[in-house]
């Protein structure tokens, strides 16, 4: 999964790493000055957020259908739950449905505790 | 929006200035630059680089780059809509990806706050190569109002526009 994240040019950018636990696939997004939103709290920018959710159901999606193509996708929601300060941030998807067409991809994403996330998403993708 | 509001930003209305990215490390390191700002909305470009790809063999820049884009001229939209400066968060967005973004060009995203209440500002945005009429992709979203005790990053840009502090 680490070679599929090298050939993203926007995975690299954001510096986003790959870690496979016993709780399956989780994607790292290590804090840097370069993915700051708000200076002054500091938080990490919402759409660097968004963007890290939407990679992270992208890789899930491409690890557990085996696709070759880079599924596309048609629509994402991405709620944003509490301010993401200066830490390391892992994501989590999961597929709610794979179907012939159409996959359906619940993420979240969290800082120091899991049960606290600081933002989800769902997305929709066309195979 | 009403033509008798006092919009905080007003003096700022027109061609973007450099100073509204300024404050947003991350939107400097993606080059989002402001193209223009009037009542209650935000012109915002992102200039093409290969470094924002998401797909490598359609060469199209990774939706999440536009919704950072997305994002940023939302939040500055609502900076836009508001008589008084004060700190916005991002409640939630939705993005359609209505087609691909065509490739080796730079991306567009016009945002219009739409509504506002005390707590609670509406947007709805659409990013474009070209024309706002020929989006490839659509958003909506809503921002939160005096969402921290951080003050507006637009404060220093308009001296004597935001809350008192307390």
């Amino acid at each position: 999964m680490s070679r599929v994240v090298d050939a993203i040019p926007y995975a690299r950018f954001l510096g986003v790493e790959v870690d496979r636990t016993d709780a399956g696939l989780e994607c790292v997004l290590p804090f840097r000055e370069a993915i700051v939103g708000n200076a002054r709290l500091p938080a990490v920018h919402g759409g660097v957020l968004g963007a890290f959710l939407e990679l992270t159901a992208l890789l899930q999606l491409i690890d557990e259908s085996g696709s070759t193509r880079v599924p596309k996708p048609i629509t994402f929601t991405f709620d944003y739950l509490r301010s993401a300060g200066p830490a390391t941030t892992r994501a989590q998807a999961e597929i709610f449905r794979l179907g012939r067409r159409i996959a359906n991809v619940h993420v979240y994403a969290w800082q120091e505790d899991r049960s606290r996330p600081v933002a989800a998403g769902n997305g929709k993708f066309l195979l | 929006m009403s033509e008798t509001k006092r919009f905080a930003l007003g003096a700022l209305f027109g061609p973007g200035l450099p100073e509204m990215v300024g404050h947003v490390p991350h939107a400097q390191v993606l080059g989002i630059r402001v193209a223009e700002t009037g009542p209650g909305y935000a012109v915002c470009v992102l200039p093409y680089r290969e470094e924002l790809i998401g797909d490598p063999a359609r060469r199209v820049v990774f939706g999440g780059a536009i919704t950072t884009l997305i994002d940023h001229a939302s939040g500055l939209a609502v900076a836009c809509a508001l008589e008084q400066l004060t700190a916005i968060a991002t409640i939630d967005l939705r993005v359609d990806y209505l087609r691909a973004a065509a490739p080796g060009v730079d991306l567009f995203t016009r945002s219009e706050c739409y509504r506002t209440t005390r707590a609670v500002a509406f947007v709805r945005a659409v990013a474009y190569e070209r024309t706002a009429d020929d989006p490839f992709a659509s958003c909506l979203g809503t921002f939160m109002l005096g969402a921290n005790r951080s003050d507006s990053p637009f404060e220093r840009l308009v001296p004597g526009s935001g809350e008192q502090p307390t």
